[in-house]
């Protein structure tokens, strides 16, 4: 037993260990990785168009409403916390905020407002939404999945109730301009999620509010006694991810041209799946930005791929589902290992 | 000293004739690359009360759960009544041998104390629970072993004494004669603690046995006749507890001879013209009514009491994670609000918190994020953190604070729990507070970084903090200049250092000394 006898020879290992440790910690992050680039190749091999850059745009494309819709819920997951309406909002907010702008004949509410304000409703009804589900689950002390489960229904059958389950069509232009618009050949609702992501991610890492709902997610009691104000700051975590949610719907409306009654339908499983994946632990105060931005991306490319592949599409939602399953696997075991 | 050494003839003897009732021999078990036990040894007596003492990080918990069977060892051999010990897989065969009751509740809350002693095994009629029959055999179990407590009751509103003799109970009505109690005292005050030494001794008599671990280790000397020292992950020696002095057994578990280094405060003079720091001033709450004093810089104040005496509410009600409803609170002369910690922190209160598992610690979170998080604020332009700034404060608190760590980037969880109770201490600190408010400071940590912690402290009072120590435990009073005595929300006493161990305790339970 020839152990530390010296401080300065018991401090070398001591320093190398942590390096490991920052070094797995970052491994982590990147645990998905290897299955992106194992999915590129299989996309490529496929099908010749998989790296041809417009199938490259078209994955960004059709992942971008996705990907700010997973922004919103990771932020709520890290705080310890759940929303399911999420979905409905993505729905809700647009098809709100074209009512009061397209006209009585169109199946408007006939406010006829100006299409702006048309825009700003849709924000301002997914930060309401938000609002209200963090005034139940923060000042009631409701729990979160069972309000947040209750508003998703609630608010979708507001939205067929409004509509009578019909379809918006013809909407003002800017209400496609997430889609339309597009800037070195990508729309504008990729840039928007890209920088979402990034402003998120710096905010998480180094920012005290994103290291906060780090600490209220890992030990509220805690964050408390450190002089956090938890309840605000998982309050004003709704009300951003009502928001973002909003804006996915607005870039969802682009995408598809018109807004349904089912706008969103569904998609909940998709969204916590894809943070899940992408290392959101469903207990809070774990995981990051780059790990639920990578889980948007394994979703989008298994989807273009099946597609290229002309899967049948009766069957492309049981494989789909299989192969979110077989990733949680891969991450549950790149997790495990660190863990060790 | 690799060998553990036997001393005590007469155990020795008796011994030959009698079979323990579990012997563990040769022990060995490693975690990767760390040793958590290396051929360990312990034999334990029937009828007998055996201490298990080390620090933090000896490798008690893991013979514990090596001689529960949730843990199977690498090498070694334990043996229950010279038979060998059932495949870990066969929880039944080691329920009928061996329980334990951990100091965290292994009852289910919301089922009925009844319940709670049948689970998994509930007396069945045609392949149902009969219910009235399992009601009867629960009332007999409690009666049989005199636990005063109604079956029907919702376990979850048993008081931490009544559950630990449920979970003793429980255990005898598998057939199991020989029980672990983890820290049983930990969350007990000391009439409750007296009512459980009572309970243990009662229950030795009718031939079951302990075995007992413990940081206190005064309670090691009122209760048991064997003592088994860990010490990094070896057997040091066993001895009957009357043959091994306070502080052999104290160099048993360190390794060295250690005297308490930090100064007693007798003696010690506080100037006159020392500014007041804290005043409290009447002050009412939901478990304490006036309570009043004040606190100068450069002077250390403790509060001691039953755990149900408010002290531990008035504590909060400083540091803003309790509220006030009368009365005031000043710090450095400007009134503190009621129930706010982001007030409290302004102020210049630091709080090293009741539990660190409850509000000291995000277990998942590096040190830098744990001692930053009162500060976070404060590191950058616009509440941005500047990863360098944090890094310097960090390790200069890692190393004013003597936290043995990889660096500030590991996560708390790997810590021991002594480090773990310096990073909630460096925590209070990072805001660079002039009062201090430290509660249960030492709880749960072994003896050295008891020792470090208390170090700490004096040298923060020498700096000019004015400090309040919130304990029960006596150690932690040792360096107060004066301790207030708390019964039944009041201040009823108060000591000036210098005060005799017996006294002290006399007012704190409320007897004459």
């Amino acid at each position: 037993m020839s152990v530390d006898k010296n401080l300065g020879a018991s401090a070398t290992p001591g320093a190398s260990l942590s390096m490991g440790r920052v070094a797995i910690a970052r491994l982590r992050d990147l645990a998905l990785l290897p299955a992106l680039v194992a999915l590129v190749i299989v996309g490529s091999l496929v099908s010749p168009v998989f790296l041809n850059p417009n199938n490259i745009t078209t994955i960004l494309t059709s992942s971008a409403a996705l990907a700010l819709i997973v922004l919103a819920e990771s932020l709520i997951m890290i705080t310890g916390k759940f929303d399911l309406s999420l979905e409905s909002i993505y729905g809700f907010a647009p098809a709100i905020g074209a009512m009061v702008v397209i006209p009585a004949a169109q199946f408007g509410f006939g406010m006829e407002l100006p299409t702006w304000a048309g825009i700003m409703v849709v924000l301002a009804v997914g930060g309401l939404v938000g609002f209200v589900n963090g005034f139940l689950v923060v000042q009631l002390r409701l729990n979160a999945f069972i309000v947040t489960l209750a508003m998703l229904i609630v608010l979708r059958g507001m939205l067929v109730g409004a509509t009578s389950g019909r379809t918006l069509f013809d909407l003002p232009d800017a209400f496609y301009g997430l889609m339309v618009i597009t800037f070195l050949g990508l729309p504008l609702a990729v840039w928007l999620a890209a920088v979402a992501f990034l402003i998120a991610g710096l905010v998480l890492r180094y920012h005290r509010l994103g290291r906060a709902l780090y600490a209220i997610g890992g030990n509220p009691e805690a964050a408390r006694a450190a002089g956090i104000r938890v309840e605000r700051v998982i309050w004003g975590v709704y009300v951003l991810a009502g928001v973002l949610a909003a804006l996915g719907g607005l870039a969802i409306t682009g995408y598809v041209g018109a807004i349904s009654a089912n706008q969103g339908n569904g998609l909940i499983f998709t969204v916590f799946a894809a943070a899940v994946i992408g290392g959101i632990s469903l207990d809070g105060g774990k995981g990051t930005m780059f790990g639920a931005l990578t889980g948007v991306l394994l979703l989008g490319v298994v989807q273009n791929v099946l597609t290229l592949a002309q899967v049948p599409s009766f069957w492309i939602q049981a494989i789909y589902g299989a192969i979110i399953l077989g990733s949680l696997i891969i991450a549950r075991f790149a997790g495990g290992q660190v863990q060790q | 000293m690799s060998q553990g050494e036997d001393l005590g003839g007469r155990v020795q003897t008796r011994s030959s004739i009698a079979v323990p009732i579990v012997e563990a021999i040769g022990i060995s078990k490693r975690y990767g690359a760390t040793i958590a036990l290396n051929s360990a040894q312990i034999r334990v007596m029937p009828g007998e009360s055996h201490a298990l003492v080390g620090r933090n990080g000896a490798g008690k918990s893991t013979l514990v759960g090596i001689l529960t069977g949730l843990r199977a060892p690498d090498t070694g051999e334990v043996r229950f009544a010279g038979e060998p010990a059932p495949s870990v897989a066969d929880r039944e065969a080691w329920r009928q041998r061996v329980a334990c009751v951990y100091q965290h509740s292994t009852i289910i809350p919301d089922l009925t104390v009844g319940e709670n002693l049948f689970i998994n095994h509930q007396p069945e009629r045609n392949g149902l629970i009969n219910w009235s029959s399992l009601r009867r055999q629960a009332d007999e179990v409690l009666a049989r072993w005199n636990v005063d407590v109604p079956q029907d009751m919702r376990a979850g509103d048993l008081k931490v004494e009544q559950r630990q003799l449920v979970e003793i109970a429980r255990a005898l009505s598998y057939g199991a004669r020989f029980i672990i109690l983890d820290e049983p005292t930990a969350q007990l005050d000391g009439d409750e603690i007296k009512r459980l030494f009572v309970r243990i001794r009662e229950l030795q008599s009718q031939g079951v046995t302990f075995l007992f671990i413990s940081h206190h280790l005064q309670e090691v000397y009122e209760i048991c006749q064997q003592v088994t020292v860990l010490r990094d992950a070896r057997h040091i020696i066993s001895a009957p507890v009357a043959d091994l002095p306070k502080e052999r057994l104290i160099e048993a578990m360190t390794g060295e001879q250690v005297h308490f280094g930090f100064a007693d405060a007798a003696g010690r003079v506080v100037p006159a013209d020392a500014p007041v720091a804290l005043k409290v001033e009447g002050l009412a709450g939901e478990d304490f009514e006036n309570v009043s004093f004040s606190i100068r810089r450069g002077e250390i104040i403790g509060i001691s009491g039953a755990t149900s005496s408010g002290r531990i509410g008035v504590a909060e009600a400083i540091a803003g994670l309790g509220k006030f409803t009368s009365g005031s609170i000043t710090i450095e002369g400007s009134p503190l609000p009621s129930g706010s910690v982001p007030a409290a922190l302004a102020h210049g209160v630091g709080c090293v918190p009741k539990s660190r598992h409850i509000e000291g610690l995000v277990l998942g979170l590096s040190v830098a994020d744990n001692t930053t998080m009162t500060i976070a604020n404060k590191l950058g332009p616009l509440g941005f953190i500047s990863p360098k700034r944090r890094g310097d404060v960090t390790r200069a608190l890692i190393q004013r604070l003597g936290i043995v760590t990889e660096g500030p980037e590991q996560p708390v969880s790997s810590l021991s729990g002594g480090n773990q109770q310096k990073v909630v201490l460096g925590r209070a600190l990072a805001s660079q507070p002039t009062v201090l408010v430290l509660i249960d400071p030492t709880a749960g940590v072994d003896v050295k970084s008891k020792e470090a912690l208390l170090a700490v402290v004096e040298n923060l009072r020498r700096e000019g903090k004015a400090i309040l120590v919130v304990s029960g435990e006596l150690e932690d009073l040792r360096t107060c200049d004066r301790v207030l005595v708390m019964r039944h929300g009041g201040v009823v006493a108060e000591h000036k250092a210098g005060w005799s161990d017996n006294a002290l305790v006399a007012s704190i339970e409320g007897i004459a000394a």
